[in-house]
């Protein structure tokens, strides 16, 4: 989701709105305090979870208090644990935050379908391993299909499940994790809820949990006061303390909401399974002139490797810079990990029938040239202003500073 | 490129040659290969202690950062500084490139790591999943 709707801008500058203070009273702060809690309650029914903190500025921030709090919990518990394990599909941000958090991290190895192998899992949780960080869908767009089956083997010794929401987009309105044995996740409002993402966002990753882990939430919390008002709590004994200033990046939660509530229930589903069906098309579309290493369903994103064109010498970067002589925006290339080579597309809810025929259309045609004169290919981009950059220049011999010509 | 048989290689990657009880270490041509243009070394410092198995530096491509992984337990007595300048070397020439020299602590160790043929055997395995 890269889509930015004006109703979102429209509502953003609704004069209360756009001037409000997060010093005023909190008497005359209750629209946004009623906005606060609104869009708490659609996110805690969208995950199928128990309570939630809007705090965190981002997904890799929600990551950490996710952790932060996971931890509070072992401790809570008498049993402080030393690893996170971590699928080798995962985001970068998964072992960092899970490092940065104090804990071990344990590589877990996909099986030939791209999903966390059970064997595995089995295998290396005991009752030193904090929680298991997921992403589901993964970074293959593949749907962990025996998600109960890792929770269960995770809660039987004590563990917790941490979902990345990175992928929600692909479940909104279709899979709750809460009802799939998720104990804590975050979710990005600026990738599934339709806030910015680029030039600076500003971000926005809530904290969704179980009942189980609600001492531990970021203070302060959002409640409703005995005379019904809204206000925040600050005595939390357990909590995990504040992890932004204020309540979190409130200008986001202003356009997440008006988002939700400008699609509803059934326009957030159209969107989850319009995400899904442009994805496949993608990916019928130019199976068989790309290799597609795991042949597993494919949810919101489609990863194709660059094994046949490898042959000729031209790899996933090279067929990039060629696509924006066509007129792209390049897929994400080198990513994940696991398949070398990758050209992950993701061709979001957003994109027409007409434009993802013309995408399609232009990787055959680029598939065609790396058969018949691999350099054009190489040598793209052709058309822009200036040529292919050297990055590895860049990175070897950078220039740091800039001297003026004398 | 054929993997030289004076030495034993890592699932990890890594080769090791040793020769009585010091061992040379660096990164196979297929590491090189599928990392990319190698932008960045770092070692660890002379006198670092090391085990089996874990970390010792990392090497930074254009496409990622990776860790490397000691192929056996020993103490650091020489890295090679010229790495940090000239970071292409390993991409040029990864079985000449040494990246550091370590005292052994256990020359067993080696026994159970791969030989010449068996690391190829396994490169080729990995790359046809």
């Amino acid at each position: 989701m890269k889509y930015n709707p004006r109703v979102n801008e429209a509502v953003a500058r609704v004069e209360g709105i756009a001037n409000g203070h997060p010093y005023q009273p909190e008497k005359i702060s209750q629209g946004a305090l009623q906005i606060l809690k609104t869009l708490s309650e659609c996110l805690i029914e969208i995950t199928g979870m128990d309570a939630i903190t809007l705090q965190p500025a981002a997904g890799a921030h929600g990551e950490m208090t996710g952790l932060l709090i996971v931890r509070a919990y072992h401790h809570s518990q008498g049993r402080p644990r030393k690893k996170v394990l971590i699928p080798d599909s995962a985001h970068g941000t998964n072992p960092a935050t899970a490092a940065m958090v104090d804990y071990a991290v344990e590589n877990l190895k996909s099986d030939s379908r791209g999903m966390v192998d059970i064997t595995a899992l089995e295998a290396q949780m005991s009752e030193d391993v904090a929680a298991l960080m997921l992403t589901n869908p993964n970074t293959l767009g593949v749907f962990e299909q025996e998600i109960h089956k890792i929770a269960d083997i995770l809660h039987a010794k004590g563990g917790l499940l941490y979902m990345d929401g990175a992928n929600m987009n692909a479940l909104v309105g279709k899979v709750r994790p809460g009802d799939f044995g998720v104990d804590v996740m975050h979710l990005n409002l600026h990738k599934t809820f339709s806030t910015p993402h680029g030039g600076g966002g500003p971000g926005s990753g809530p904290v969704a949990i179980k009942k189980k882990l609600e001492p531990f939430l970021p203070a302060p919390v959002l409640m409703t006061k005995s005379d019904g008002t809204l206000g925040f709590e600050y005595n939390r004994p357990q909590s995990v303390g504040r992890v932004r200033a204020f309540y979190g990046n409130f200008g986001m939660f202003v356009r997440a909401l008006a988002y939700i509530q400008a699609n509803g229930p059934d326009g957030l589903r159209q969107t989850t399974e319009d995400a899904v069906l442009n994805a496949n098309y993608i990916r019928k579309g130019l199976e068989g002139t790309y290799d597609l290493p795991y042949s597993t369903p494919t949810m919101h994103e489609v990863v194709f490797s660059d094994k046949v064109q490898a042959k000729k010498g031209v790899r996933t970067m090279d067929i990039a810079k060629r696509l924006i002589d066509y007129g792209f925006h390049p897929y994400t290339t080198a990513f994940p990990l696991i398949v070398p080579g990758a050209l992950m597309i993701e061709p979001t809810e957003s994109e027409s029938k007409e434009e993802m025929d013309l995408f399609i259309e232009a990787m055959k045609s680029i598939a065609e040239e790396v058969q018949e004169d691999p350099q054009t290919v190489l040598d793209a981009p052709h058309s822009t202003r200036v040529s292919r950059l050297d990055e590895t220049a860049a990175a070897r011999k950078p220039v740091l500073r800039w001297k003026p010509a004398v | 490129m054929a993997y030289p048989t004076d030495r034993k290689y890592t699932k990890e990657h890594e080769w090791i040659q040793a020769s009585g009880a010091t061992a040379t270490v660096g990164i196979t041509d297929h590491a090189q290969e599928s990392l990319g243009d190698i932008v960045f070394v770092e070692l660890p410092k002379v006198g670092a202690e090391l085990a089996a198995g874990k970390t010792f530096g990392t090497v930074e491509s254009v496409k990622a950062v990776s860790d490397l992984y000691a192929p056996a337990s020993g103490t650091v007595t020489e890295i090679n500084a010229d790495l940090a300048t000239s970071p292409e070397k390993v991409n040029k020439d990864p079985h000449g490139s040494w990246m550091m020299k370590i005292t052994l602590k256990n020359a067993g160790e080696l026994d159970a790591l791969l030989s010449a043929a068996d690391y190829e055997k396994f490169v080729a395995e990995e790359a046809g999943h």
